[in-house]
């Protein structure tokens, strides 16, 4: 059968042979780093003329909080933008190249983007990679079809819908959006929706907490309002104030560099560890 | 050409081995369920002040805001707990009726140290199945002075002057260890009065509720003294 071998590796397909590289890796020992997740709480409603789109603004990596104030809402065009929850970098990375992208197919054809343009070059980039892009974006604009909302998945699925949500606290959001959601909504109803959807993320997922960005995409043009809201202040200011006197903190050892003479030379004997 | 799909499909399988045999060891079920928070105990002269924030969880969900992780075994000693929710009710239950025959039998109640020991035996007694428990023992000594017993989940414990457990315990135990005990200051001001000490607990509990997604809603202290126990109960983040 080693015909068949030659003629299914010239056919191509999918080489997973860093798969067995990574169990390799695995089983000498090597951790997985964590990667920074986004936990997230992101909605999308679409309205009569246009589109918004919420999220919260908390960073997590592991169960530690490693941003409490990131932002969420990344401009992919003029008037298309998109709501990411996954991993931080993916995310960051993705919505600028894809962002970089857009812009010079727009000075190329002059014309405006689509949002269908920007579903189909990002599920055709994230289905290669079975998932290992860690991004799921809900992805919102308005172009000559009218007000789009679409959501996409990390293996990339797309699904179009007048309300989505995504993130750990997705399903928080969607009861909300499930109850109160209507066809014809104005402006400030889905914006005022909108945060609600998210301030049952932030207080009923622990991934998502913090503040509300919104961003809302009409013909006229977009109303991005970082922080439209702010919970959660810091519960106790501390009366006596924490005291850090000068020179009160002990050194193993001194050094003293001389930036005329270049040269680096140990001043003063080195000292215990206090406890 | 006609190739069998049958051989073809063996020549994927080959391919990707990996993805053929993939074991879903996630799936297997576990006995136990980490419900977090952050408990601390601080032990000074003529007093122990315990805190635990009132937080339960599970994952990414809340299950509870107003769940406390303390609880008063005698009129001297208080258990503080964080790790699953379940076990801690069973070992209280167990201290709890324990403490109350021996007072029976003894007609006093168990000093802080005996029941110190209590709890390490009925941890270890677990020793192949544990208390999925990590437990601080904060009570008075026979001098009325503040101790705290820390422990581990097989009940190895050690008298210390103050301790953290849960998950905001990396969070919070460098900050106790600079300003209780003054690690890396060369003049020490240790704080002696209980305002000062509550000052840092609440900044504690405030700063690991910032940082650790399972550690908020609010904070139960009780303080400890010879002349009773008070219980103060301060707001924390709710995100």
């Amino acid at each position: 059968m080693q015909y068949l071998d030659n003629y299914l590796q010239s056919k191509g397909g999918y080489d997973y042979t860093n798969v067995k590289r990574n169990e390799l890796m695995k089983a000498q020992g090597f951790k997985e780093m964590p990667f920074t997740k986004t936990g997230t709480t992101i909605v999308g409603v679409i309205f009569e003329g246009g589109v918004v789109m919420a999220a919260d603004t908390r960073a997590t990596a592991g169960s530690i909080v490693a941003d409490k104030n990131c932002e969420k809402l990344h401009p992919l065009a003029p008037n298309i933008w998109a709501a990411g929850a996954g991993t931080a970098a993916d995310l960051h990375h993705q919505c600028a190249h894809f962002n970089a992208k857009l812009k010079l197919q727009r000075l190329n054809l002059n014309r405006q983007s689509r949002v269908n343009e920007v579903i189909t070059k990002l599920t055709t980039k994230l289905f290669p990679y079975r998932g290992h892009i860690g991004v799921a974006l809900i992805i919102g604009g308005i172009d000559s079809n009218g007000p789009q909302l679409a959501s996409v998945s990390p293996h990339g699925n797309y699904v179009y819908h007048p309300f989505q949500s995504m993130g750990s606290g997705s399903l928080a959001a969607l009861g909300i959006l499930e109850a109160k959601f209507q066809d014809g909504l104005t402006k400030q109803q889905a914006i005022d929706l909108a945060i609600e959807a998210i301030e049952a993320g932030i207080f009923h997922d622990m991934g998502s907490g913090s503040n509300v960005d919104v961003v809302a995409i009409t013909k006229e043009g977009v109303d991005y309002r970082r922080n439209i809201r702010q919970y959660n202040a810091k519960s106790h200011q501390k009366q006596i104030p924490y005291h850090f006197p000068a020179n009160n903190t002990p050194a193993l050892r001194k050094y003293e560099f001389n930036f005329e003479k270049q040269e680096l030379r140990e001043i003063g004997k080195e000292m215990e560890i206090i406890e | 050409m006609y190739i069998p799909v049958n051989d073809m499909l063996k020549h994927f399988k080959q391919d990707a081995p990996a993805m053929a045999n993939i074991t879903h060891k996630s799936d297997q079920w576990s006995p136990y369920h980490d419900n977090s928070g952050t408990v601390l105990a601080v032990g000074i002269p003529g007093a122990v002040i315990v805190a635990g924030d009132t937080r339960l969880s599970n994952g990414y969900n809340i299950l509870s805001r107003d769940a406390t992780k303390l609880s008063q075994l005698t009129d001297k000693c208080v258990l503080a707990t964080a790790g699953q929710y379940a076990d801690f009710i069973a070992l209280r239950k167990f201290l709890q009726q324990r403490l109350q025959l021996y007072e029976f039998q003894n007609e006093v109640q168990a000093s802080t140290e005996t029941v110190a020991h209590l709890l390490s035996r009925e941890l270890y007694s677990r020793r192949f199945f544990p208390y999925y428990t990590f437990n601080l023992l904060a009570g008075l000594d026979e001098n009325n002075h503040g101790v705290v017993y820390g422990y581990d989940a097989i009940g190895s414990y050690d008298q210390m002057t103050y301790g953290v457990q849960g998950s905001g315990q990396e969070l919070v135990v460098a900050v106790l260890d600079n300003q209780l005990k003054g690690y890396n200051k060369i003049n020490k001001t240790i704080p002696q009065t209980r305002e000062e000490i509550l000052d840092i607990i609440l900044d504690c509990f405030s700063c690991a509720a910032e940082r650790d997604i399972h550690t908020g809603d609010n904070v139960e202290i009780l303080i400890i003294t010879a002349a009773g126990t008070e219980r103060i109960v301060k707001p924390l983040r709710k995100d």
